[in-house]
This record gives structure tokens, C-alpha cells and sequence, in this order.
């Protein structure tokens, strides 16, 4: 299964190096997003909750984008068959989708969060690093699992563009509300202590989903 | 001999209609099965139902001895697809493309490079396949289906992108002579039947014609694309 | 063979709806804050439990679904949150009315179960176009018992998560409403759910009895039809087309 995962993620990763289909997409689309939110709200720099809100449905608009984009590579070039074909465990696309797309989000984030910080969070990210870092990778977790599921799900329907966002919005609004709670006292100055008790709320909620995406994902790659 | 492929009253519904309907048939091992029969007649649906990827609705089905659906994971890896679509990346490479193949069947890397070397493809193995002619890119699609060396070979117009040439060099990994046994999906009958030992003749998802190559009624096959 | 118990199923619903309504508006006592507009709580209360419970109960049988292949388990599940999404807007409606009794505003972000209701419907929503975009009935069907399953395990997950942000945001407004309720108004709640229960299951019979009577109408002109095939329907549908496996006579 180990050796599958990786040729399955090496396959992915090689695509997006050579396509540059959703990466570069999400980055630009999640920097353009807040020079929006400058103007949309009319303020040079936000904090508090308004700050963790412009982030995080910045961040998970751009998300979607790489969900829609996820299987269309094996939808349209015999993916999917080539490695229903094989013996290979299907458990496996399942997680080195996964995979692929916290990676994705990962370095998404590396460049869209400082971006962020310089055009329009009002305290300094230093001191709220370490808790940020955190609810990030909680975050991708989540947008992972449901992004897998829903972009599977919606990759072999005749308007998937529009059913992969309709979809995974409102399964991830739990993370919202989980990740917006998290950093509102972080983005405050002084720094704020976190309500570290929805770290675990929104870590049992990925762990939900991603035990459901291992048991309906095989039923999502037949015929 | 033992039998390949055994269908008994085979059916296969595509929502109200019938795709397959009572397909009864057996394949001997090592032996060739040539199906025939006009646009739509369930021909690609009878090769993607043996390859697992569909499943029967009715019927008994054996690939290779084991039961469909209920056994699929027994037949996947011993069948080699070989279809319209490469089902290649078009991005990688075809070495690229076949070491992903190879990881997925586990099979080691010498033999994708003996099977580019046997379809003259290694001074090509390197550039992305949406570069290559779809003569290069079918010669490739053939080193993927063969890659895990399988039994039953299961064959949509095989030849349909090459070249004389390259229809010569992939003839003994696809033709009679591999000694696989093989499904050839046709829609040029002199062609598939100079290849075949059994004939199915199939219309509307029915049998409409059965029988060993050399006993073949030239009058029926003809009947089949009326 | 089709909708046998029906009549008694109607007439004992439409009895009891009866019965409901009266004590609803001359039996129970008027509530000593809201007044008058307290008693759409006995609407819209039940009305909410049964519309989430048919959602749960629709994912119940899209695991049937997945577990048995029997397309039958998968128009159990369409009809049940098919029924529940018509339930469900009726909770939105009363729900909104209610809240402008309670707070003076027609949407309050302070109510949890409100707040969650709402995101519960946004997901559901997209169960009849998911269908509706998937052309071929057997993965339409497994697409759909997907979707059914996740969201049905949504539903007390997100109704729970509000909730926790809620109180972790603003102080409870109003305490669990239907905890600590006097006697008869008690009895009329009860009641109420009874009867919308009742309402709701009478309509899921009479979908799954329409759409079993024209599927068998379907194959007996199938049957008489010389040809071997009848033309498909020229509308398309996000209902599950019942397929033709066990064709009559044969």
C-alpha cells in the first residue's frame, strides 16, 4: 500500500509541476481576494474576528478551486480506469489525494498568509504564530478529507464546477466556525489566549471525515 | 482446456435499457474471440464488464476462473485493457506513465524497459505523451496493458492507430503468437476474423451470432450490421 | 397491489392533524410572554425534528443502499429526503415567523438550532442536482446514497458545533424550548409530533406507491409494446429512474 500511495502521490505531484493547474490558481485567486476585501470593506488593515473571517473564507474559497480541480486529470484521461484495472488498493487514491491537496493548500498557505499579513492584519503575526500553525494544519486536514470525497463525488457529474463548490461549502463551514474562533484572539492585540478546547472539536471533526471518506470513497470510483 | 471465459446469460442494464441481454458464451485458454457487431451493440460494454469494470447485472460471470462481481479482486491485475483511450497521463512521459503502472501492479522497472524496447519506443520514452503521435502514444497504451505480463488480453481495435510497421512490432506481444488468451472488440470483421477462433456476432446487446471461426456463415455476419 | 393501507393511513392522519389543530389553538393555554404566536412552536417544533429525522432516516437507507445494491433501498432514501427538503422549508418559514414573535427580528444568528437548520438545508439543497447531473442511473444512485450518508452524519455533527459556538459567542437566549413546557402544553407538543410524524410518513408511502405504480406501468407497456424497447422519457429527472430488473411475466 506504501509503495502505491507514493508512485499514486509522485504521478500527482508531477502533473501539477508540469500543468501548474491548481496552485498557482489558488495563490493568485487568494491574494486577489484580499485586495477585494480592502476595497469591499473599505479598511487598510483588519483584526480581531474580522481579520480571522477574511483569512479563512479567503483561504477556503481558494481551497475549492483545487477541489474542482483534484480528479479532473483521471476524469478525463482514463485515470480512474487505468488504476481500477490494477490490484492495487483503492484506499490508497483515496489517500494520496488527500495528500496532494494538504500539500497544495500548504503551499498556498506559505505565500497567501504572509501576503495577508502585509496587506491588511493590523497586529504583528509573530506572536500568533505557533497557534496559527496549528489551526492551519488542522484546517488542511479537513479540507483534505472532505475535498477528496466531494471532489470525487462531483467529478463525474455533467456540472461539476458548479456541484464541487455547492457541495463542500456547507461541510465545511463547521471548519470555519472552528478555525474562525481559534484565531479571532490571536489576530488581537494584545494577544489573546486560544479557546484551545475547539482545537479538539475541529480535529474530531476531521478525524469524522475522514473515516467517512475511507468507507464511501470505494463507492464513488465504480462504474 | 480449461475455460477463460464463461458467460452464462450475461445481462447488463443501462437504467431501462438492455446493454447486454442473456450473453451465454465460453473462451478456452490461449484461444481468440472476435466480437462483431454494429455501433451500439454492446461490444464495449461485454470488454468492460470482463475487465471489472462493470458490473453484471444478471448471469453467471467467470473471468479466469473466478466469479464476477464477487471476485473482481482476483481478475484485476491478470487482464490487460488495451482500449481506445491509452489511459495514459498526457502530461508524463510514457516512461513516466508506465513506472506508475508498474508501482500499481508491482512490477519491477527492467520491464518497462524491456517492453519500450520491444515497441521501438525508448528514444521517445521521454517526452510527454501529448508530444507523440497516436501511433506512439497506442504503442505505449500496449506496453501499459502488458506490462504485468497478463493471461487475457481484452482488445478494442487494437490496431486502429498504427501504422504497418507498428502493427508488426506489437504482434507478438498482442497478436496469436503471445499465446495469451484475447477478446478483440472489431469493427473491420475480415480483419478480426482472420485472427479468431470463436465469433460473436452481437446486436442490440443480443447474440445474434455464434460459431468457430472456420464454420463461420458468411451470409449471417453479414446479416449482423443490416 | 399498490397503496393498500393507504386510505387507513390517510384518514387516521388526517384525524389526528385534526385533533392537533384544535387542542393547538382552543385547548392549550396561551403562553404567558408570546401570547397568541407562541402556538406556531407546535408546528414548527415538530416540524423540525421530523424533517432532520427523515434526513437521518434517508441516510439509514442509503447505507442499505451501498450495503445491499438494491436500487429499491436507494428510492426509499430519494423519496425520504425528498419529502424532508418539502418539510424542511416549512421549518425555515414557522421558524422565521417565530423568531420575529420571540425577538422582533425575522432571523436571529443567536438560535442554534435555527443557525445549524439553515446550513442544514444549504447542503441538502444540492441532492436533487447532484442527481440530476449524473446521467447514468446505477452511479446516480451511488452518488446520491454518498451524499446521503455524509450528510445525514452531518446533520447532529453541525447541529452540535453551532450550538458549542453559540454559547461560546452569546449567552442562550432562550432555555432548551421544549424541556421545561407546563402540562397541557406538554401533551398538545407530544401530540403535534405524533401527528406530523404521521403526516410525514403518510406522504413518503404515497411517493414510493406513485413512483412503484408508474415504474410497473412502465414495464407492462414495455411488455405490450411489440418492440423490445420503448423510448426513454424525453424529460430527465433527479428521481431515480426504477429500472426494469424484474420485468413483469417473465
Amino acid at each position: 500500500m506504501r509503495a502505491v500511495v507514493a508512485a499514486l502521490l509522485r504521478k500527482e505531484l508531477r502533473v501539477e509541476l508540469r500543468t501548474f493547474e491548481s496552485i498557482p490558481a489558488m495563490t493568485l485567486f487568494s491574494v486577489t481576494t484580499y485586495v477585494l476585501f480592502h476595497f469591499g470593506l473599505q479598511q487598510n488593515q483588519v483584526s480581531s474576528s474580522l481579520a480571522s473571517g477574511v483569512l479563512w473564507v479567503t483561504l477556503l474559497f481558494a481551497a475549492v478551486l483545487g477541489i474542482n480541480r483534484l480528479f479532473v486529470a483521471d476524469a478525463e484521461q482514463g485515470g480512474f480506469d487505468g488504476f481500477l484495472l490494477s490490484p492495487a488498493d483503492r484506499g490508497a487514491l483515496l489517500v494520496a489525494k488527500g495528500a496532494a491537496l494538504f500539500l497544495y493548500l500548504t503551499v498556498v498557505e506559505v505565500i497567501s498568509v504572509p501576503a495577508f499579513a502585509l496587506l491588511l492584519l493590523e497586529p504583528s503575526l509573530g506572536a500568533a504564530m505557533p497557534g496559527l500553525l496549528a489551526v492551519l494544519a488542522l484546517v488542511n486536514l479537513g479540507v483534505a478529507a472532505i475535498g477528496t470525497l466531494v471532489g470525487a463525488l462531483a467529478v463525474r457529474t455533467r456540472s461539476r464546477d458548479l456541484l464541487g463548490p455547492l457541495l463542500s461549502l456547507p461541510l465545511l463551514v463547521p471548519v470555519v466556525i472552528g478555525a474562525a474562533l481559534l484565531t479571532t484572539p490571536l489576530f488581537s492585540t494584545p494577544v489573546r489566549a486560544m479557546p484551545l478546547h475547539w482545537l479538539v472539536i475541529l480535529a474530531l471533526y476531521d478525524l469524522v471525515f475522514a473515516v467517512i471518506a475511507f468507507a464511501l470513497f470505494d463507492f464513488l470510483l465504480e462504474d | 482446456m480449461a475455460a477463460a471465459i464463461e458467460l452464462n446469460g450475461v445481462t447488463r442494464r443501462y437504467g431501462e435499457r438492455l446493454a447486454l441481454a442473456e450473453v451465454t458464451l465460453t473462451l478456452e485458454e490461449g484461444r481468440t474471440l472476435a466480437v462483431l457487431g454494429p455501433n451500439g451493440a454492446g461490444k464495449t460494454t461485454l470488454l468492460r464488464l470482463l475487465a471489472t469494470l462493470l458490473r453484471p447485472h444478471g448471469g453467471e460471470t467467470r473471468v479466469l476462473g473466478h466469479a464476477l462481481p464477487e471476485e473482481s479482486w482476483a481478475v484485476r491485475g491478470r487482464i490487460g485493457l488495451l482500449g481506445h483511450e491509452p489511459l495514459l497521463y498526457r502530461e508524463l512521459t510514457a516512461r513516466e506513465n508506465l513506472a506508475y503502472h508498474a508501482a500499481l501492479h508491482g512490477v519491477d522497472a527492467a520491464t518497462v524497459e524491456r517492453l519500450l524496447g520491444a515497441v521501438a519506443l525508448e528514444r521517445r520514452a521521454d517526452e510527454p505523451l501529448r508530444t507523440l503521435s497516436r501511433g506512439m502514444v497506442q504503442r505505449a497504451a500496449v506496453c501499459r496493458a502488458l506490462l504485468h505480463d497478463p493471461p487475457l488480453l481484452l482488445l478494442d481495435e487494437p490496431r486502429a492507430n498504427l501504422d504497418p510497421t507498428a502493427s508488426e512490432l506489437v504482434e507478438p506481444l498482442i497478436g496469436r503468437g503471445s499465446g495469451r488468451t484475447r477478446v478483440i472488440v472489431s469493427h473491420d470483421p475480415a480483419g478480426a476474423l482472420a485472427e479468431a477462433d470463436l465469433v460473436l456476432g452481437l446486436v442490440r446487446g443480443r447474440v445474434a451470432l455464434l460459431a468457430p471461426a472456420d464454420q463461420l456463415d458468411r451470409a449471417a455476419l453479414a446479416e449482423l450490421y443490416r | 397491489m399498490y397503496g393498500k393501507r393507504l386510505r387507513g393511513l390517510a384518514l387516521t392522519t388526517t384525524a389526528l392533524l385534526t385533533l392537533t389543530l384544535v387542542a393547538v389553538f382552543f385547548w392549550a393555554p396561551n403562553d404567558a410572554t408570546l401570547g397568541f404566536l407562541q402556538k406556531i412552536f407546535y408546528i414548527h417544533v415538530p416540524l423540525a425534528i421530523i424533517t432532520l429525522s427523515g434526513f437521518i432516516a434517508g441516510g439509514v437507507m442509503a447505507i442499505q443502499h451501498l450495503r445491499s445494491g438494491d436500487s429499491r433501498w436507494d428510492l426509499r432514501s430519494y423519496v425520504a429526503i425528498h419529502i424532508s427538503l418539502v418539510f424542511g422549508v416549512g421549518v425555515l418559514i414557522t421558524g422565521s415567523i417565530w423568531a420575529r414573535a420571540a425577538w422582533g427580528h425575522w432571523w436571529v444568528w443567536s438560535e442554534p438550532t435555527l443557525v445549524s437548520f439553515l446550513l442544514v438545508m444549504l447542503l441538502y439543497a444540492t441532492y436533487q442536482p447532484l442527481r440530476f447531473a449524473i446521467e447514468d442511473p446505477e452511479r446516480q444512485a451511488r452518488a446520491a446514497s454518498v451524499f446521503a450518508i455524509v450528510a445525514g452524519v452531518f446533520v447532529p455533527i453541525c447541529f452540535t458545533i453551532v450550538r458549542l459556538s453559540t454559547a461560546y459567542v452569546h449567552p442562550r437566549t432562550l432555555d432548551d424550548v421544549s424541556g421545561n413546557l407546563p402540562g397541557r402544553m406538554q401533551v398538545v407538543f407530544w401530540l403535534s409530533l405524533a401527528s406530523v410524524a404521521l403526516l410525514w410518513l403518510l406522504l413518503w408511502r404515497y411517493e414510493m406507491t406513485s413512483k412503484n405504480a408508474s415504474a410497473q406501468l412502465r414495464r407492462l407497456r414495455q411488455l405490450l409494446s411489440e418492440d423490445d424497447e420503448l423510448p426513454p422519457p424525453l424529460r430527465r429527472s433527479a428521481a431515480p429512474s426504477v429500472g426494469a430488473p424484474e420485468m413483469v411475466g417473465r
